[in-house]
């Protein structure tokens, strides 16, 4: 019988990985700090040269926050609908959900020269994180209620590109209608990117994190019931719908306040849940959630690392990193032995 | 308790119409419902394909709600109970696939505890000796950490048997438990229900094609027809020749002596 006991080690394994990935991570960067610095920096707060401690205290740690937060947050998301939807492919960005966040910014960027005068609303850290989780949540909702109709695995996937094509389709029209300024700020956010944060919207968004991060206490055990299908749920006194719903403001507000202040970023989410099955081999929510958190912090930092291309001064987008190896996993899902439906 | 009262009704239903509603309207699969199941009692229901015995087991579980009439659990109404006392009540054995996922047979079975766990769904000893138990009822200790897909059909059929025992409900209702085995398992998995009722008084309403089967191991059959729902025990059935209304077909017909239906062609020909 496995318990959690049996867990242990590769638990204590991923964390003690998750430690030294973000210590590499923090100890890279376009300027190159000695080791012996940045330790004297991180456990006695001061170094030789001042600009070094801005460098990691204020530039890279912020950074490697935000890596754990978006790599954690989207591996949860991905977690929940793969249970939800009882679809291996399911994801924040392959069912178009991270596109409705995407379109949440957009009007909220681009369709502030339509509407006017709200351009203080508009750059404000709460504003985007609102509308990225509003938009989520609309698309996330639509597409719930086609997976009602159509049962297919495949549909559901096409469903979800659709509903990213119609939301890139209005955002088009949006640019159409902006100024190459706010055009400008459109873009380099869509590119995604990890840096940036400050101290203060760092403690907007690992807020609005927590906030959605603690819901799940609700949703851990229907869960797992959900294993066998909606019908057996209810068998064992599940209330499908609060569960369902809650699962949906969760991702939602994950994925809405990490596209906001991170851009959209794709395949983690799928990508990181299967990666955390095969070292863990399990499908119980109460390891599952934990290990996909850690597993999906673990590799953001190391999406990061390779991004910001150490010792050179160019940083290439997040988005392209996360694809590479998440593509990849994609195809692998669709072509292997075990049977998908 | 059972000699005060002479007998203990688990459940009612008075003058109950299932079926489907839907924006466009009604659609009544069966209606004028009338019948009860005794503590104990190993009810089988029978009825060609496309009859309703689905959506009467759906609706009596109360996965589907009901368009009219009375279902009542213990005398009390079943829409009283909340969602988690009626899952101490009834559990389920559906012909449903299971979704993809890495559960062990042990944590499958686990998953039917989840009306008596607390809210992150923590066993305790006694859960855990429920499930234990369960599965030394349905012979199925050696799988324990096997996953469930890599089952065969028979074996995961058990282990779906083993997670209502280990629901620990007065009740069990099964939707077409035998319809993907062959002979051996089917008879074993009636064999099994029977002792289930028998032995651990538990009362059991499954839904089958087995007629042969049903005959020899149930107490009670409903029969379900085109125009209403037929109840008494087998042998009555068989005698007063309502068995044979269960088909329609002028073709096929019951013999009496093998209790099977058999091809009237067949039959005179064998003669």
């Amino acid at each position: 019988m496995k318990t959690l006991q049996s867990y242990k080690i590769p638990f204590i394994l991923i964390i003690t990985l998750l430690i030294v990935v973000w210590l590499f991570n923090i100890s890279l960067g376009s300027v190159s700090i000695p080791n012996s610095e940045i330790f004297s920096i991180l456990f006695q707060g001061e170094s030789s040269k001042e600009s070094w401690q801005t460098i990691i205290l204020n530039y890279r740690i912020p950074k490697a926050i935000t890596a754990i937060l978006v790599g954690s947050g989207l591996s949860i998301s991905g977690l929940l609908m793969q249970t939800l939807f009882r679809n291996p492919l399911a994801g924040p960005f392959v069912l178009g959900i991270s596109s409705g966040a995407s379109l949440g910014v957009a009007l909220l960027i681009l369709g502030s020269s339509l509407i006017g005068g709200i351009s203080g609303l508009a750059f404000s850290n709460f504003g985007m994180a609102i509308a990225a989780s509003l938009g989520a949540f609309l698309v996330l909702s639509a597409v719930l209620i086609a997976a009602n109709k159509v049962r297919n695995t495949m549909s559901i996937l096409i469903i979800g590109l659709m509903f990213g094509s119609i939301t890139s389709a209005i955002i088009s029209v949006l640019s159409y209608f902006s100024s190459a300024e706010q055009l400008q700020q459109f873009i380099f956010w869509g590119f995604g990117s990890l840096g940036n944060l400050s101290w203060n919207e760092l403690k907007v968004f690992g807020l609005i994190f927590f906030v959605g991060i603690s819901l799940l206490a609700f949703i851990i055990k229907p869960l797992n019931s959900l294993l066998l299908g909606e019908n057996y749920a209810k068998s064992v006194g599940i209330n499908i719908k609060f569960t369902r719903n809650i699962t949906l403001i969760i991702t939602s507000i994950l994925t809405g306040v990490i596209t906001a202040f991170s851009g959209p970023i794709a395949f983690v989410g799928l990508a990181v849940p299967h990666l955390t099955k095969l070292v863990f081999n399990t499908s119980n929510h109460k390891i599952l959630i934990p290990a996909v958190a850690i597993v999906g912090a673990i590799l953001m930092l190391v999406a990061d690392t390779i991004a910001q291309l150490p010792t050179s001064e160019y940083t290439l987008p997040i988005n392209a990193i996360t694809s590479l190896f998440g593509a990849p996993i994609v195809i692998w899902l669709l072509v292997r032995k075990r049977k998908i439906y | 308790m059972l000699t005060k009262k002479n007998k203990h009704i688990a459940l009612k239903v008075k003058n109950l119409s299932i079926g489907y509603t839907s924006k466009k309207g009604q659609s009544i699969v069966a209606s004028h419902l009338n019948m009860e199941i005794e503590k104990g009692a190993f009810v089988c229901l029978l009825g060609k394909n496309g009859i309703g015995k689905s959506t009467l087991l759906r609706t009596l579980s109360k996965i589907q709600p009901f368009i009219d009439g009375e279902i009542i659990l213990n005398d009390i109404p079943l829409y009283d109970y909340s969602a988690n006392e009626l899952a101490q009540k009834i559990s389920l054995v559906m012909t449903e696939k299971l979704p993809e996922s890495n559960l062990t047979v042990f944590e499958l079975i686990a998953l039917g505890r989840q009306p008596y766990t607390n809210w992150i769904g923590k066993l305790s000893e006694k859960d855990i000796e429920k499930i234990n138990l369960s599965m030394e009822q349905t012979h199925i200790e050696h799988l324990s950490n096997s996953k469930f897909y890599e089952l065969s059909d028979g074996q995961l059929q058990r282990v779906l048997i083993s997670r209502a025992l280990a629901q620990d409900t007065d009740i069990i209702i099964l939707d077409e438990p035998t319809a993907h085995l062959d002979v051996q398992h089917k008879m074993e998995t009636f064999q099994l229900l029977k002792n289930l009722a028998e032995k651990l008084h538990k009362t059991i309403l499954v839904s089958s094609h087995e007629i042969h089967q049903a005959i020899q191991s149930a107490t009670e059959l409903w029969l379900m027809t085109d125009e209403k729902l037929i109840v008494g025990k087998p042998q009555e059935l068989i005698e007063n020749g309502n068995i044979e209304k269960l088909f329609t077909s002028e073709n096929i017909v019951f013999n009496k002596k093998n209790q099977q239906f058999v091809l009237k062609n067949h039959e005179t020909s064998v003669k």
